[in-house]
């Protein structure tokens, strides 16, 4: 495995860690279909919440959240309604939320959570 | 959190205060400019993002939304590059919103953090005391003009780290070496003095006529006659301009993008505009940014036209509209603008196309017909406002 891809997934744990702790429930991690790929599914108060995990080392390239794109948040979105067709029934109202982890080398990781960014 | 502080919007001479807005929410990182900018404002973001990095503050990691209000009115330019930069860093709690909200921005930003001078200052300071503004922060480079405005507290500074430092922000000084503006060159007509003229007794008359009653004059006479002496001696008969006339006569030099001395010019202006110039850059155009011409920089001084006839009729009727009214106005769909008008004509011109009809050493050799032609070219109502023809 990559480096990029250990960092990604170790983002992905904390991020899930992260989101548990605020009281959402997973549903589900690394959902794939031929669209591409929901990092967590999750819910909340009758809300299915569809997370994009971004992790970074640092910021030397800019923040996690400023690589989520116009382009990216319109895939996000059909891969919410394939989702949604996958798994009939009871899923509520949907949003996509985001959460930046950035996880420098050796010292204390920073998670931010953006709530219904489309 | 909003930060919100003040620039000024030109349009001619005039001046509309404007209000910037900064808003930093819980979004996907993003930077919007919104409030009808042209092109060279629509890129204040990217310079904005770049200098607030360079002078090493962190830029939100936020949607950033600007907002430039009134939002119906017009806006040019990169002089709002300054208070959009420091309200994204008042609304980042980085400097003290207060102090933003009281002070006037006005300059232009360069991707290290530096501020360069902007052309207009003159004008927007004005518009900024007329409303009641206080003190106004500008670039190094433009303090001197900007302190030309009585009863306005000016404050240069060198780069966005030294104008965010005064607004309170804990950063350290960085020392840079400040943007300046050309040095003024002192105008070569300085000093010229109608003493000069040997003889010719009649034209020195008039021209003393002309400056005491502030006529306008038209002198007729084959090349090498001194009409061009005599025209550029004009000014320096002319009485030293009034506070308000100077401070109008260093407006339009400024917006035209001249330099400004560091003490107000009381000579009046003498501009002599090449008989190739286009109506635009006579009385002033444009399609976006209206700027000034040639007679609104002669405004209380002396506008020149060597070889009237050579210039296109349509240019000289032009300033029909200006002689008779003292104001030079341009009106576009969106917008009118107003320039100082009152200057004093002089036109010069040869009698004929080789010059020599009337000379008492040579031979004309244009036909009747062509005479007639070449002065005709000069329309009636024109020289009808003209109180002194004279032939030298």
């Amino acid at each position: 495995m990559a480096a990029k891809d250990t960092l990604g997934r170790r983002g992905e744990d904390l991020a899930a860690d992260y989101l548990s702790g605020l009281g959402l429930e997973i549903v589900e991690r690394n959902w794939r279909c031929s669209l591409g790929e929901i990092d967590i599914v999750a819910r909340e108060g009758g809300e299915t919440v569809f997370v994009e995990v971004k992790t970074r080392a640092g910021l030397g390239y800019g923040h996690p959240l400023e690589s989520i794109t116009v382009a990216k948040l319109a895939r996000l979105r059909r891969l919410a309604g394939a989702w949604c067709e996958a798994h009939p029934g009871g899923f509520g109202g949907i949003r996509i939320d985001a959460v930046a982890v950035i996880a420098p080398r050796g010292s204390g990781v920073t998670i931010e959570h953006l709530r219904r960014v489309f | 959190m909003i930060g919100r502080t003040h620039s000024v919007s030109l349009l001619g001479m005039h001046g509309a205060v404007v209000e910037i807005e900064a808003d930093i929410s819980a979004q996907l990182p993003g930077f919007v400019l919104i409030g009808l900018p042209d092109a060279a404002l629509g890129e204040a973001k990217d310079r904005v993002r770049a200098a607030i990095a360079n002078a090493g503050f962190d830029l939100p990691h936020h949607k950033v939304t600007i907002n430039l209000s009134p939002a119906a009115l017009p806006k040019h330019g990169s002089g709002f590059d300054l208070g959009i930069a420091v309200a994204v860093l008042a609304a980042s709690g980085e400097v003290s919103a207060e102090s933003i909200d009281r002070v006037l921005h006005l300059g232009e930003l360069g991707l290290d953090g530096r501020l360069r001078p902007i052309t207009g200052v003159l004008p927007a300071v004005l518009a900024a005391h007329r409303a009641g503004f206080e003190t106004v922060m500008v670039p190094t480079g433009n303090s001197d003009e900007a302190a030309l405005v009585p009863g306005v507290r000016v404050v240069g500074v060198a780069s966005l780290r030294d104008a965010a430092i005064w607004h309170g922000s804990e950063a350290d000084p960085e020392p840079v070496e400040p943007i300046l503006r050309a040095a003024v060159s002192t105008s070569d007509d300085d000093g010229l003095d109608l003493a000069d003229v040997i003889g010719n007794e009649d034209a020195i008359e008039a021209m003393l006529v002309a400056a005491a009653g502030g006529h306008h004059v038209f002198l007729l006479g084959p090349p090498g006659a001194g009409k061009t002496m005599l025209a550029a001696r004009l000014p320096g008969l002319l009485p030293e301009l009034s506070p308000e006339h100077a401070l109008e006569v260093s407006s339009v030099r400024s917006l035209s993008g001249l330099p400004v001395g560091a003490t107000l010019s009381t000579r009046p202006p003498f501009e002599a505009p090449h008989h190739n110039s286009s109506s635009a850059a006579l009385v002033g155009g444009g399609s976006g940014l209206i700027r000034p011409g040639a007679a609104a920089r002669a405004a209380h001084g002396v506008l020149f036209l060597d070889e009237a006839p050579e210039f296109p009729s349509a240019v000289l009727d032009a300033l029909r509209q200006p002689l008779e009214s003292g104001v030079i106005s341009i009106h576009r769909a969106n917008a009118v603008a107003h320039f100082p008008g009152s200057f004093q004509l002089v036109m010069a011109a040869n009698p004929c196309p080789c010059g020599q009809s009337g000379a008492r050493d040579s031979e004309c050799t244009c036909t009747p017909f062509n005479r007639r032609r070449y002065l005709a070219r000069i329309s009636g109502p024109l020289l009808d406002r003209i109180d002194i023809q004279l032939r030298v």
